[in-house]
């Protein structure tokens, strides 16, 4: 059982938690990923690591509630527990000194990229970020990720706040504006978001990694689920990823895959949120 | 001379036709009477070849001849000093090319069905309670970490324990047992079981910790900077596909993924559980093994109308149980033997929509010293299904070799071990079942536990390496 020291709400539906989790703060880096199981009838999900505190024996995990478990998950207080939280998982970004390097986040997506980019700043890396949510009031971590970043492009889709848009355009105007200068970029986001930042990058050759989240059930490599074709054949996220060159990963595939549960998925949540309702109304 | 008795004593079971329906287990198992009477055909051979043909030499003559007099607890605690989980081998071994195979009545006759009678016993004793926990010896203030608690770790865990050593067993899941718990459905082996197995190896005195990953939550160098032997029985995780085009598209599971969503995560019970799981129209499962048996007969009581295996050779050929190619038929599995899967055929939702075949004849004996298989050409044909299960096989994960730099491995992964002891090319590090063999049976798994951990008794007392 993994205790929870600290819970905030960082917009409408993104939670922040931190979890007691020694083994896992003890060796994890920026890339990697734990797998979260609940409680007992739980499943389990694959939640990429936001960031870790060593000493304290805690890692941070960000969680958007867009289904049944990420939903209850959202309900926990501190001092509960989590069941099972495994890690940490996958291949750890590979942090060197690149020269200048892009870390794009989208939504959620901001949370992985953070460690992402702090780590690469402090390896010498002068870190360009760009980070995009639907709405001002859904961006969270801007302050963070300025401390990060060397520059610092917010967008919104709607436009409420920063650049109006997709985080994709101001990535191309840097691009097309400092030709040869960017070594590497870095995105994490939804899949959609990360397709077009790969479109968009392939054609000024600058090396993309994006970070996939896929379903997942063990995470350890043993049941294929998470498989993704990048690179011409089948790759598993959790062993051989989760980081994968975006260039290379056949995303309609992925888009397609990530769909298959969707029914099960709704029917388990809508259950859920009629538990979850008949609850607050017996103890209001 | 004891009296001969030609035919074995048959062993009540679950009709098909309801069981299908349900998640129970198939055979009920024998009565006291029924147990009595079937040890009784043992014609207690002076030289019995039945131990021979046991991987762990449990003394089954001498645990028949106590069954037979009535003395069941007798029995149980002679089959626990050489097999740690009996209630597990009852019913998982493959008897009939082990113990049963050799044994001397089945020369002319049915031979002695001893994996009933031993499942029997584990079961009698489990009904009078608490499994009962033999003398340890004294504290040795040497530590072993175990890696994985599959039927191998435990094994080496509970043997270990008894001789006064400190264990530690470290499991990737959020359940002890391996494939007990993910692999082998509750129709086959009631978890219920496995955990009082499980409980059984712990109330050895053996810790127990789970969510550890060797490999990532730890090195395995780190790991033995801390204890004084290691025993690795990782299992063989890494579920292997034909590379046929269609293999990724939705509805197309590795049997692991399959089971384990089934078994584990208890996806049958969805939405009580939160797993989900496809319930398939029409199913096929592709391989001819004990895993591809489970996939099949999983997928009928998830409520497929039609559950076809797809099997290269013939039924001969077939590595499964006799009892488990039994058990499938009766329920209505229906077999495409001689038959080569070529490619899986999607609809515009990218879910599998048929599966394109080719058939096989029969040709020359192969290195294993079947006949192999050898597709017609032309012969092309395509079966409708909505979820496709490859159960063909697996290997090691890849997470403890990569993290290992001193740990030699074969192609695929498999550690190379020394097979009389269960050394591994790394000092203070020992292996045995599916991560050194690449996939075999959860008697052969622990019967290598039990030879490595002699091996590591001999070490820790000697330090000899």
């Amino acid at each position: 059982m993994y205790r929870i020291v600290e819970k905030q709400e960082l917009a409408p539906g993104i939670k922040q938690m931190v979890v007691e989790t020694p083994h896992v703060a003890r060796r994890a880096r920026p890339g990697q990923f734990v797998i979260v199981r609940l409680d007992a009838p739980g499943e389990r999900i694959p939640l990429t690591i936001a960031d870790h505190d060593t000493a304290q024996g805690t890692v941070t995990l960000v969680v958007q509630e867009v289904g049944k478990t990420t939903a209850q998950m959202g309900t926990l207080e501190v001092g509960d527990t989590i069941a099972t939280v495994a890690g940490p998982l996958g291949h750890p970004t590979e942090i060197a000194a690149y020269g200048t390097v892009v870390c794009v986040g989208g939504g959620v997506g901001i949370a992985p990229v953070f460690p992402i980019a702090r780590a690469l700043q402090t390896a010498g890396n002068r870190v360009l970020s760009i980070i995009g949510a639907r709405s001002r009031n859904l961006l969270f971590w801007e302050e963070r990720m300025a401390a990060v970043s060397n520059e610092l492009i917010v967008c919104t889709d709607d436009g409420s706040y920063g650049r109006p848009g997709l985080v994709t355009e101001p990535l191309r105007e840097l691009l097309e504006a400092r030709p040869g200068e960017i070594a590497r970029i870095w995105a994490i986001g939804p899949a959609v978001m990360m397709k077009f930042v790969s479109r968009t990058t392939e054609p000024f050759g600058v090396p993309t990694t994006v970070s996939l989240n896929t379903v997942m059930i063990d995470g350890t490599g043993m049941c294929g689920g998470c498989r993704v074709v990048a690179g011409g054949g089948a790759q598993f996220v959790c062993v051989d990823g989760p980081e994968f060159s975006g260039w290379q990963v056949d995303w309609d595939l992925l888009l397609s895959r990530l769909q298959y549960y969707r029914p099960q998925e709704q029917e388990a949540f809508e259950q859920w949120q009629r538990g979850a309702c008949r609850v607050e109304e017996t103890t209001a | 001379m004891p009296r001969i008795i030609p035919t074995r004593t048959p062993m009540a079971e679950q009709p098909p036709a309801q069981r299908i329906h349900n998640f129970d287990e198939v055979p009920y198992g024998y009565t006291p009477e029924e147990a009595k009477a079937e040890a009784a055909r043992c014609l207690l051979c002076k030289r019995p070849t039945c131990i021979d043909g046991c991987p762990v030499h449990i003394n089954i003559v001498g645990f028949l001849e106590l069954t037979a007099k009535g003395d069941f607890r007798g029995a149980i605690n002679l089959i626990k000093e050489s097999d740690a989980l009996p209630a597990i081998t009852g019913r998982v071994c493959p008897q009939e090319t082990q113990c049963e195979q050799v044994c001397v009545m089945g020369r002319k006759y049915q031979p002695v069905a001893i994996g009933r009678v031993e499942r029997f016993l584990a079961d009698w004793e489990a009904s009078r309670g608490d499994l009962s926990v033999p003398e340890l010896a004294p504290p040795t203030g040497k530590t072993v970490a175990v890696v994985g608690a599959g039927p191998a770790g435990l094994t080496v865990a509970a043997d270990l324990a008894r001789l006064g050593h400190r264990v530690t067993v470290f499991e990737a899941l959020h359940e002890a047992g391996g494939v007990l718990v993910y692999g082998i459905p509750e129709f086959r082996l009631p978890k219920a079981i496995v955990q009082r197995e499980v409980n059984y190896v712990c109330n050895l005195g053996v810790s127990l910790i789970k969510d550890f990953v060797v490999g990532q939550t730890a090195t395995l160098d780190e790991l033995l900077e801390d204890y004084n032997a290691i025993f690795l029985g990782s299992g063989a995780g890494l579920p292997w596909f034909l590379d046929i085009p269609g293999e990724n598209l939705s509805g197309v599971y590795s049997a692991n993924e399959y089971l384990t969503r089934s078994n584990l995560m208890k996806a049958y019970r969805f939405p009580e559980y939160d797993t989900p799981i496809a319930r398939g129209r029409r199913v096929i499962t592709i391989g001819g093994g004990n895993v591809a048996m489970d996939a099949c007969r999983t997928a009928l009581r998830l409520g497929a109308e039609e559950s076809m295996v797809v099997y290269r050779r013939s039924r001969d050929e077939m590595p499964a149980r006799i009892e488990e190619i039994h058990h499938a038929e009766e329920e209505g599995i229906r077999f495409m033997y001689l038959t080569t899967p070529v490619a899986i055929h999607g609809d515009d939702q990218g879910q599998v929509k048929e599966l394109e075949c080719l058939r096989n004849e029969l040709g020359e004996p192969d290195a294993s010293g079947r006949r192999r298989p050898v597709a017609v050409e032309g012969s092309n044909f395509r079966v409708p299904a909505d979820i496709v299960i490859m159960a063909i096989g697996q290997s090691p994960s890849p997470l403890i070799p990569r993290t290992t730099a001193d740990l030699q491995t074969q192609r695929d992964g498999v550690v190379v071990i020394d097979e009389a002891t269960g050394k591994t090319s790394m000092k203070g590090v020992f292996a045995g079942g599916d991560v050194a063999t690449g996939g075999a049976t959860v008697i052969l798994a622990m019967g290598q536990g039990r030879t490595a951990a002699a091996a590591i008794h001999d070490y820790l007392k000697t330090g000899v390496w």
